[in-house]
């Protein structure tokens, strides 16, 4: 990892913990509390931990001009990058798609190219609906491997993050603790209830706690849209397309609604957010990864919508291209977040029960 | 001329911030006159922490009760009976009903913070701190329609028999002028204005550093004064208190405070103790040490402890100093190292049984034989390595200000001034004459801020 950045957050962690004023407002003030020095592990367990609500830099009276130059928040977003570019594995394929709007872009594109290749060289083999464009088992060839291999990828990086932070046997309540927390976004509260500094300067505001929420619990409907298909296929021998009052469609239309309206209010607020509170540099990667979020879920919808229309092949092929980019960059997009967060969430729930 | 405004309010802080709104829900059209920058508004108040409060059951984040008679009995312990028995009173009472009231405009409270357990039943703390409160306030005050000029100087209140006519300022590079028809002076003491500060403590005050803004100059306070408005307050004190020597000469708060002397010796630059470093438990001391310090020659003292005592104290914000020996320290921190070793021998020989020490309380293990004796946490500096830090005296604020009635009213010598009033700090020397009460400052700023606010209001309309 990047000892500057180490350095740096160490440099902020030593003057907050002779403060003290920001205990309330999120986890990482009662975890840095409990420290009196410093090592990389105990640093990047508190990267993990902050959600970048802001709460702390409003409330700072050490922030510039005053010569503290406190940004925790800045400080700790480029040790969290830095970790997960660290933890990644293989770990060059996160140094180019973690700060990469544009590369991710170019991988959604590859998606897109593949797809139409796949349908023109592979084709139908006399399937219907969807599967008349690409056979059912073309789709499982392509999709089986993107999606074991980004999980094989994200649990090396998990043991990695564990074996760093020093993690311990896992329990039942630590995981319920850290589910709770994350299922509420606790920590995008602000301790007092009223949300996050976020696109307004210091004006509280739940607006990125709800869109977060909404890609959040929209992401989570569509993957289990997708894994009721994927049981009604092979379980019941009931095959795609599905009607509206099936399972796949009442989880996934919520569901890539949810996504959409979540991944534009994102996008919007991020544009409105101060960018040095976070870590500038990957900021462009953020970016790309909302947009392809946006892309996934629209793509979908929209495949829903027209699925009966002539452009139901170009549709396929673009919302396959966009799932397929999304599954395959996972442990190396903002994507891999959401599991080393729930890593810190529990190590922390950890560090509370030996408290 | 016809004023824009109906008050004019000098100072950003938190009493300036509780008057602008008042006087704001009252209909009056305000304006708050902040001397700083908006990074720098708020004064004093963007360093503070809690609020103490007078409650006679549990309160929002507040435990238990705490009476009037017992908030006053503290403020008689640390002001030695320097008070103003009506005033501080009417602090201690309204106290109780301005949480709510802070709650109402913004202000978030938090359980007490770790380390400072001790306050849990009396204060209540914010969230985030002064500076998280001083936001909210400003947002609100926004939202009432007051307006806010930083960066605006005040340089003169004209006063004309009983009323101020005039304000003179300066803003955006150009000289203005004002006549509203109230004015409310909320500009701090004049810590900052080191000249001032030297004229009135002596030559030692250029060394003092400055806990606090670099704004509170008491330029509103001096020409107030020449013009024969009734003071209050020591002008020759200030509270001080013992910081971390490498903290900076202005705006360092909280965090550079150091609790390590009881487990210490502190010796001068001569590498000579001087007092008693065990008297009683730091908060108790820690404004005497202040004093202490500044009497010493270049007004600094160093602090000597070892390795057992390390993780006794909160966290400093600058790492201590560390060596393996005491010649190496003593090098690293330019006192004289065979001096140094000889104090410490001649300390560590004077302490005796160490079996019963106890970091949190009066444990009686002391030294015996020796000039100046420690009288608790008498342990020996003789495990390395030894660490070390460097202390100068850090000024909290002065005493000197306003003389104000129940009102919060201005007067001189003829009477009340009828559209003068005065809150916070540059009006606290009133009620605290010597010492300070944790929390009180913001007790005796929202207040009177409230006071002041509505009395201005009722003159405008």
């Amino acid at each position: 990892m990047q000892t500057d950045l180490l350095q740096e957050a160490r440099r902020q962690a030593e003057i907050c913990n002779a403060c003290r004023y920001c205990e309330g407002y999120c986890s990482v003030f009662p975890a840095l509390h409990q420290e009196r020095f410093f090592s990389d592990a105990n640093l990047t367990q508190l990267a993990n931990l902050c959600h970048n609500c802001r709460g702390c830099y409003y409330a700072c009276q050490y922030t510039a001009p005053h010569e503290f130059d406190l940004n925790l928040p800045k400080a700790l977003a480029e040790v969290r990058q830095d970790s997960w570019e660290n933890f990644a594995w293989p770990a060059p394929v996160a140094r180019r798609f973690q700060k990469s709007g544009v590369m991710i872009a170019l991988a959604t594109i590859l998606g897109f190219a593949l797809l139409f290749l796949a349908f023109r060289a592979l084709g139908s083999a006399g399937g219907e609906g969807f599967y008349a464009v690409l056979s059912h088992s073309a789709m499982v060839a392509i999709f089986l491997p993107a999606f074991l291999f980004p999980l094989a990828s994200i649990a090396v990086s998990l043991r990695r993050y564990w074996q760093e932070t020093g993690g311990k046997t896992i329990t039942l309540s630590q995981i319920a603790g850290a589910f709770g927390s994350a299922a509420k976004m606790k920590n995008l509260a602000g301790g007092h209830g009223d949300g996050c500094n976020f696109e307004d300067e210091d004006r509280f505001s739940q607006a990125r706690r709800h869109a977060h929420q909404a890609v959040m619990y929209g992401f989570l409907l569509c993957f289990a849209s997708t894994s009721a298909g994927t049981i009604l296929h092979y379980v019941f021998d009931m095959p795609a397309p599905y009607p509206l009052w099936s399972l796949p469609k009442l989880l996934g239309i919520p569901g890539g609604i949810l996504m959409v309206i979540g991944t534009v209010m994102l996008a919007s607020l991020k544009l409105k957010a101060e960018r040095s509170l976070g870590a500038p540099s990957a900021w462009g990667g953020e970016m790309g990864f909302i947009v392809l979020l946006f892309l996934v879920a629209l793509s979908g919808l929209a495949l829903y919508a027209l699925g009966s229309t002539a452009a139901m092949p170009a549709l396929l092929a673009i919302h396959l291209g966009s799932v397929l980019s999304f599954f395959l960059l996972t442990p190396y997009t903002k994507m891999a977040h959401g599991f080393y967060r729930l890593a810190a969430l529990v190590r922390d729930e950890q560090r509370k029960s030996a408290g | 001329m016809t004023s824009p405004y109906d008050i004019a309010i000098i100072g950003g802080g938190n009493a300036a911030l509780c008057a602008a709104m008042t006087a704001a829900e009252k209909g009056a059209k305000v304006v708050i006159l902040e001397t700083a920058p908006k990074a720098y508004r708020g004064g004093n108040s963007r360093h503070t922490r809690n609020f103490r409060c007078m409650h006679s059951a549990p309160l929002g984040p507040l435990v238990d009760d705490y009476s009037e008679d017992e908030y006053f009995d503290d403020l008689l312990k640390v002001t030695d009976g320097k008070t103003d028995e009506t005033l501080a009173r009417l602090a201690i009472r309204t106290s109780e009903e301005c949480l709510p009231w802070m709650e109402e405009h913004g202000v978030r409270f938090q359980p007490s913070l770790s380390g400072t357990l001790s306050l849990a039943r009396t204060n209540a703390f914010f969230m985030g701190g002064g500076k998280s409160l001083v936001n909210a306030y400003y947002r609100t005050a926004e939202k009432l329609g007051v307006s806010v000029l930083y960066e605006a100087n005040v340089t003169h209140l004209e006063l004309d028999g009983d009323t101020i006519v005039r304000i003179d300022y300066t803003h955006e590079g150009e000289t203005k002028q004002l006549e509203p028809s109230a004015v409310i002076v909320a500009s701090g003491g004049f810590q900052a204005d080191t000249e001032w500060l030297t004229r009135a403590w002596g030559p030692a005050a250029k060394n003092f550093l400055i806990r606090g803004t670099p704004y509170n100059r008491g330029v509103v306070l001096a020409d107030l004064l020449d013009q024969g408005v009734q003071s209050v307050g020591d002008p020759t004190q200030c509270h001080a208190v013992a910081i971390d020597g490498r903290a900076p000469k202005f705006d360092g708060g909280i965090v550079t405070r150091l609790d390590c002397v009881p487990f210490s010796i502190v010796v001068n630059k001569e590498a000579d103790r001087f007092y008693d470093e065990g008297e009683d438990v730091w908060p108790k001391r820690y404004a005497i040490w202040g004093r202490l310090v500044a009497n010493q020659p270049d007004q600094v003292g160093y602090v000597i402890i070892d390795s057992k005592s390390l993780e006794l104290f909160m966290p400093s914000v600058f790492p201590p100093i560390k060596a393996d020996t005491l010649e190496e320290l003593a090098d690293k921190m330019g006192l004289p190292p065979v001096k140094l070793v000889e104090t410490v021998k001649t300390f560590n020989a004077a302490c005796g049984d160490t079996s019963n020490f106890h970091p949190t309380e009066l444990d009686g293990v002391k030294t015996s034989g020796i000039n100046i004796p420690k009288t608790n946490w008498a342990r020996p500096i003789n495990e390395p390595p030894f660490y070390g830090y460097s202390l100068r005296t850090g000024v909290t604020f002065t005493y000197l200000g306003l003389k104000v009635d129940e009102n919060a009213q201005c007067s001189t010598a003829s009477g009340p001034i009828r559209n003068l009033w005065a809150a916070g700090e540059t009006m606290a020397g009133s009620i605290l004459g010597q010492g300070y009460l944790a929390g009180f400052g913001m007790t005796i700023g929202t207040v009177f801020g409230r006071i002041a606010g509505r009395e201005a209001a009722n003159h405008a309309n």
